[in-house]
Parts: structure tokens; C-alpha cells; sequence
């Protein structure tokens, strides 16, 4: 027995070592979140930006060309297009959804008559596939059969049928406010869970000292909001900035490319029209505003300074 | 469209087949039959059929029912599975990147050339099929083959035609509808004074808005590019069909440059419309639920159908969708996958399945181009022109891969719809549009 427990013990140690030590447990405990990272986002963003450097084409790996379909897109009036459609679409739309998602959770948190099926009701746009909302959307905006047309007309308000999508730039404020619609939600349930955490005791210390309710809000709510205002801006701008199915259901990018959005061009040239390494480098295009995005976020939004209403 | 040593060595040799064979068995067109390949499925060969989903439903019920009869006499199971037909060319696009999917696929226009590498041979199976049902349509075998060899079969061209109200064209003053563009201006100023416009689609519908603009451009001589493949679409015949398309322009309903494939039906099956151009769907939609539906009865009994007006190029030609059916090169069944391919194109099943699409979908060889379908209802016969009458993309350049990006950008749908709106100046839209190609011709 003695013999046999001198044997094992350096296997034993060993073994200990890697199931017991701190270290290596903790990278154990790591490893499928690594590995899940590593296969299902590191390698495809990769592939991606590699492709973009590369003129693959459907069913051809292509070969490296360095910038030269970046140089393409930088000459190309309907991926310049792109850029601004996607921008105004996203500040736009992000602006809409935090100010009537805030003053929705403002709402919602006051002591309301029904508030659980208000509340529930609210998410309800947010749970709808994208795709049945767009398809909603697309009859509520068509050409012929718009209600909102309809109505108008019905109440002599107007003698025409609204073009909602024809031309420029009703497409876009269209599109816009159907991209707001389906996004309130979010914004609105996540800062109301936000606005739940910040303690009753500040409102009443700050009401004795005599604030009014503007001052409650700008001076107690928003700076004790603001970290979840960036997490939800963050997600929301990411979400508005990526959108494709809304813009696939509703135009197709047209009319004349006025909503196309990066996104929805990427997939146009990319898979429709077969030019992957155009396409990816498209996608690729994306990441520094993204990035952008990110950083104004979390390093904008969450400084302190910003936070107690201060300036640089 | 050309006709190559290739095809000349093997019609000789088809008809020199024939004589032979019609010597040993007494006449009547044996000539294929002498050539005829047999094809025997691989042992356990089971075989996965994409298409695009139906439009009408006799045309996937006849498939399923032809398709049976292929698995009782053979053994081999045909699972079919289908997709919304805008999402086949992305489908096919990733199955033949990776490798891997369905064994068949029913791709739409130049998607074969964008693979042809990828997809097997089938010049014998089409060769035969070819010599024993009168020939392929050119049209429809342009796109099907590649330097010569048929990389698909072409299966069938959806055809697309002018839709019209009958009373209300001759409300309009017009007692049979205009042959030419000329008259069709007038008849459109005409419909849209009596309140009745007529609406062609502006926006980016794969189907409407693509067999508009190419029919806009052909029909007045204008090309994307030449034989070579260099882009000629700055030309005077492109002015002239932008000049003539903002006449047109102005006699529609407004908002058609928001359409989408389905804003015409939609429109005209509501009675908001004179005249539009569609598959045969239109009228078919309207004719099965008229009897519930007294308005949509009304309907199909006014509506009548025409091939699009002759421009100054003197004679019919449009783009209408090509639809190929092509095996790709994984498959570990290929001679399963022929035999099913010749089996489903063979007179019982083709003829039969070419009936029951209810005119939707028009033969790609020329002969059942005497199928009843195309008499039985006079609103039928304009689309079994399809076959006869397409140009396929990109003409009269190669087609591959420019010639797919260029109609997926939507390039010439683009510069229609700026000059229409008034975005941009005619002759601004077509240096767009020159430039935009030039971007896909490059290489």
C-alpha cells in the first residue's frame, strides 16, 4: 500500500495541480468561453476583415489585394451614400429612442393605475420578430394602401396620398420612425430598471432641502441614471447602426439607394451580387464606427465629471 | 446565341445519329433516341431538390406528383425543399462555396456562371434533351452554358407581360392595345386622364423593376455593354429610353419608384391601376379567388394581357426571369441526380408540369411550346413568347460575374429611377450608371 501510494503521488500531484491550483482552474473555467469567443466571433471577424483585403467572389477563396477594394468604395457614390444614410439613421433614430424611451420610463415609474400590464404592454413592439413589424410598417408606409394616407385624406387633412417611400426624404424619416418604434422599448424597460435602483431617500432629502421636480430630475435622477443610460445608448447605438432587416422589408435601399445602409449594401454587393471581398470590406467599413460608438460610451457617458453635469 | 463549332459538330453529329437511327427503327424522330444516355443512381442514392417557392400552386403540386413517379420506379428518395425565390441566389452562393447542400437547385439567371467550376457537367443530358424536343431556346441556353458545356439545364423562363383593364383601355380611347412604344405613351397619358394610370415598377424589385428598366433600355437599342464586355451604356439610344421612360414616368401612379416585386399586383388586383407588367400571377391570383370575391371576378374577367410595345429597335426582346437547374459538382449522387433531371424533362412529366404552372412558367425547349396551356385561355398566350422573346442579363456581353453584380446593385433600376425623380439629369444618371459598371466590367 505504501509502495503503491509512492507511485502515484507525483501523477497525484500533477493531477491536483491542474484541477486544484488556482490557475489553472480558472483557466479551465475559462476554456469554453474562450474556445465559444474564439470559434464563433474572433474567427469570423477575422475571416471578415481577411476577406476584405481579398477579392473573393462567390464560389473563388480570391487573392490579396491589399486597399484596393477599400479604394473602390472610397470612390463609390453609393457606398459614400451609405455612410451618411447609416449615420443620420443611427444619431437620428438613437436620439428619438433615448429621449421617448426616457420620458416613458419616467412615466411608467410613477405610481400608475394597471403599471405591470402597462409595462408588459410597452415591450411588446421589442418582441415582435423585426421582420413582422417591417412587413406592418411596409403597409402602414405603401404608396396605395397607407393608413395613414387613408386617415388623412378620410379627415380632409390632405388631398393626396403621402409617398412615404418614393421619395428620398420621406424614405428615410420613414424608416427612421419605424426603427424608433420597434426600439423604445428597450430603452424605456432598461433605464425603468435603472431608474428603480436609485435610492427613495434622495428624493426626499433633496424635496426637503426644497428642489422642484426639474431639479429632482436633472440633479438626482439623470447623474444617478447615467451609467445605465451608457450601457443602454451603447447596445441601442450598436442595434440602430447594424440594422438590415427593416431596411430589406421596407426598401430594398431604394428609393435610388436613399436608404441604403451600410449593412443592407454590404449584403447587396456581398452575397446578391457575389463580390464577398467588397462586400466584407463594406462590413469591415463599419467597425471603426463602431468602435466610436463603443468608446464615447463607455469612457463619454461615464465620466464622473459628466455625470455631476460638469464640462471639460 | 452564337453558334459555335461546338454546336454545329454536335447537331452533325446528332443528325448524322438521327438518319442512322431513324433507318433501324422506321422513321419517326428516333435520331435522339439513338443517342439516349442512361443514367443508373448510385446504390442508397437519395437526392435534396432546392426551388424557389412556388407562385402558383399547380406548378409545385405537379413537381411533388412528377417527382413521385421518379422515386416508384426508381427507388430513389427526392426530398424537395424550397425557399422565397430571393433567397435561392444567396442559397446557392454559400452551398457552392462551402461544398455542401441541396444535390439540385433550381438558381435564377446568371447565378450558374457565377460557379460554373462548381456544378457538374450535363452537356449530354442537354444534348439529348435538345436534339429530341426541337432545341433549347437561345435565350434560356445562354445562360446555361459556359464555353460551350451546359453547366444546368434550363428549366424555364417566368415570363413577364403587360397586364391591362380591357374597359378602361377602351375607355381610354384605344380599341386594341398599342404594338409600339409610341402608342403606349399615348395610351398611359390617356389612362391617367380617365383616372385609371397605368404603374411600372421604379424601386428595387428583383423580378418587376429589373424587367422594366432592361426592357426601357433594349427596346431602344441601348446595351450595357458589347460583345467584349466593355460598358457602352453612354450612348444616344440609353438618352433616348431615359427621355422616353420620364414621359412615361409622368402618367403613373405616383410612388412606383417605392415598389417592390409585389406593389403592382397589389395595386392592380385592387383596381387602383390600368395597365402593369407581371408574370402571369396577376391574372391567375385574381381568376382562382373570384368566387369569393366579386370584385377580384370582375377583375379577371376585364383583365387581358400583351406582349410589351416594340421600341425603335424593332422587334420584342425583354429580360423576363431564367430559371436553370443545376447539380452541383459535390453531390456524391450524380447520376442519380441526372437520371431525375432527364426523367422530369422528359414530354410526360415536362408537358404536364408546364400545363399545370398554369402558364407561369414557359418551356425551355421548344417542343411544348405547343402545350394547351397556351390556348386554352387567351390571357395565356403572351407569356409562352418568354422562351422566344429574353435577352439574357448583361447583354450582348458575357455573362459571370459582372454581369450578376451589375444587375444585383440594381445599376440600370437606379438610373432610371434618378432621371424619372428628377434626382438627376438624364445624362448625369447614365455617367452613374457608366461608372458603376465600369466598377464590375473592370477586370
Amino acid at each position: 500500500m505504501a509502495s503503491s501510494q509512492t507511485a502515484a503521488a507525483p501523477k497525484t500531484s500533477m493531477l491536483a495541480g491542474l484541477t486544484e491550483s488556482r490557475g489553472w482552474l480558472s483557466l479551465w473555467f475559462m476554456l469554453p468561453a474562450a474556445l465559444l469567443l474564439l470559434i464563433f466571433l474572433t474567427y469570423p471577424l477575422g475571416l471578415g476583415v481577411w476577406l476584405g483585403f481579398t477579392d473573393a467572389r462567390i464560389g473563388r477563396p480570391g487573392v490579396f489585394i491589399g486597399l484596393e477594394n477599400y479604394q473602390y468604395l472610397w470612390d463609390d457614390s453609393v457606398f459614400r451614400l451609405s455612410i451618411f444614410n447609416t449615420l443620420l439613421y443611427t444619431t437620428a433614430a438613437s436620439i428619438l429612442k433615448f429621449v421617448l424611451g426616457l420620458w416613458l420610463a419616467l412615466l411608467l415609474n410613477e405610481n400608475l393605475p394597471f403599471k405591470s400590464f402597462f409595462r408588459a404592454i410597452v415591450l411588446l413592439p421589442w418582441v415582435v420578430p423585426t421582420v413582422l413589424s417591417a412587413i406592418a410598417f411596409w403597409w402602414i408606409f405603401d404608396s396605395q394602401f397607407s393608413i395613414i394616407s387613408w386617415a388623412l385624406i378620410e379627415m380632409g387633412l390632405i388631398d393626396e396620398r403621402i409617398n412615404f417611400l418614393g421619395d428620398p426624404t420621406n424614405a428615410r424619416l420613414s424608416v427612421i420612425a419605424a426603427n424608433v418604434w420597434r426600439g423604445i422599448p428597450f430603452v424605456a424597460i432598461t433605464l425603468l430598471a435603472g431608474l428603480q435602483t436609485i435610492p427613495q431617500s434622495l428624493y426626499e432629502a433633496a424635496t426637503l432641502d426644497g428642489a422642484s421636480r426639474w431639479q429632482l430630475f436633472r440633479y438626482v435622477t439623470l447623474p444617478l441614471l447615467t451609467p445605465i443610460i451608457a450601457i443602454t445608448m451603447t447596445f441601442s447605438v450598436l442595434f440602430t447602426f447594424t440594422d438590415f432587416q427593416l431596411i430589406y422589408v421596407l426598401t430594398r435601399g431604394g428609393p435610388v439607394n436613399a436608404t441604403h445602409l451600410m449593412a443592407t449594401l454590404s449584403f447587396q454587393r456581398g452575397i446578391s451580387g457575389g463580390q464577398l471581398g467588397e462586400g466584407a470590406a463594406i462590413a469591415v467599413a463599419m467597425i471603426p464606427f463602431l468602435l466610436g460608438a463603443i468608446l464615447f460610451s463607455y469612457f463619454g457617458l461615464q465620466r464622473r465629471k459628466w455625470q455631476q453635469g460638469g464640462g471639460d | 446565341m452564337k453558334f459555335t463549332r461546338r454546336d454545329l459538330m454536335r447537331t452533325t453529329a446528332g443528325l448524322a445519329a438521327g438518319v442512322a437511327g431513324s433507318r433501324l427503327i422506321g422513321g419517326t424522330p428516333a435520331f435522339a433516341q439513338a443517342a439516349e444516355p442512361n443514367y443508373t443512381p448510385e446504390d442508397g442514392a437519395s437526392l435534396r431538390v432546392l426551388r424557389w417557392s412556388p407562385f402558383v400552386q399547380g406548378d409545385e403540386d405537379a413537381w411533388i406528383a412528377n417527382t413521385k413517379k421518379f422515386t416508384d420506379a426508381t427507388g430513389v428518395q427526392v426530398r424537395i425543399d424550397k425557399e422565397s425565390w430571393e433567397d435561392i441566389r444567396p442559397k446557392a452562393a454559400v452551398a457552392a462555396n462551402v461544398g455542401s447542400g441541396p444535390d439540385i437547385m433550381w438558381v435564377w439567371f446568371d447565378d450558374a456562371h457565377q460557379y460554373p467550376e462548381k456544378l457538374h457537367d450535363v452537356t449530354e443530358l442537354a444534348d439529348y434533351l435538345g436534339n429530341k424536343y426541337g432545341g433549347w431556346y437561345e435565350g434560356g441556353k445562354d445562360y446555361a452554358t459556359k464555353d460551350g458545356k451546359f453547366i444546368g439545364l434550363p428549366l424555364a423562363a417566368i415570363g413577364n407581360a403587360i397586364v391591362y383593364r380591357d374597359s378602361w383601355v377602351k375607355e381610354a380611347g384605344f380599341s386594341e392595345f398599342p404594338k409600339d412604344t409610341e402608342g403606349f405613351l399615348e395610351l398611359c397619358k390617356a389612362l391617367q386622364k380617365i383616372g385609371h394610370p397605368a404603374g411600372f415598377t421604379h424601386g428595387h424589385g428583383v423580378g418587376d423593376g429589373n424587367n422594366y428598366a432592361h426592357w426601357l433600355l433594349w427596346s431602344h437599342g441601348g446595351r450595357m455593354v458589347d460583345d467584349s464586355g466593355t460598358v457602352v451604356i453612354n450612348s444616344p439610344e440609353t438618352l433616348k429610353s431615359i427621355q422616353y421612360a420620364m414621359e412615361l414616368y409622368k402618367t403613373f401612379i405616383p410612388g412606383t419608384e417605392s415598389w417592390l416585386d409585389v406593389n403592382n399586383n397589389r395595386a392592380f388586383l385592387a383596381g387602383e391601376l390600368g395597365v402593369i407588367a407581371n408574370g402571369i400571377s396577376a391574372y391567375r391570383t385574381a381568376q382562382i379567388n373570384k368566387d369569393n370575391d366579386p370584385k377580384l371576378a370582375e377583375i379577371a374577367k376585364d383583365i387581358r394581357t400583351t406582349n410589351l410595345p416594340i421600341g425603335p429597335v424593332g422587334k420584342s426582346v425583354e429580360l423576363h426571369q431564367t430559371t436553370t437547374a443545376v447539380i452541383f459538382d459535390y453531390t456524391p449522387y450524380p447520376n442519380a441526380a441526372k437520371a431525375y433531371l432527364k426523367f422530369m424533362f422528359e414530354q410526360e412529366q415536362m408537358a404536364d408540369w408546364i400545363e399545370k404552372s398554369l402558364g407561369y412558367c414557359c418551356q425551355s425547349l421548344k417542343a411544348f411550346a405547343d402545350n394547351p396551356v397556351w390556348t386554352s385561355d387567351p390571357v395565356a398566350a403572351p407569356y409562352s413568347k418568354a422562351s422566344e422573346t429574353l435577352r439574357p442579363n448583361g447583354y450582348s456581353g458575357p455573362l459571370g460575374y459582372a454581369s450578376a453584380a451589375t444587375m444585383a446593385d440594381y445599376v440600370l433600376v437606379d438610373m432610371y429611377a434618378r432621371a424619372v425623380t428628377g434626382q438627376a439629369t438624364p445624362e448625369e444618371a447614365i455617367a452613374e450608371a457608366e461608372k458603376r459598371a465600369n466598377r464590375y466590367y473592370r477586370v
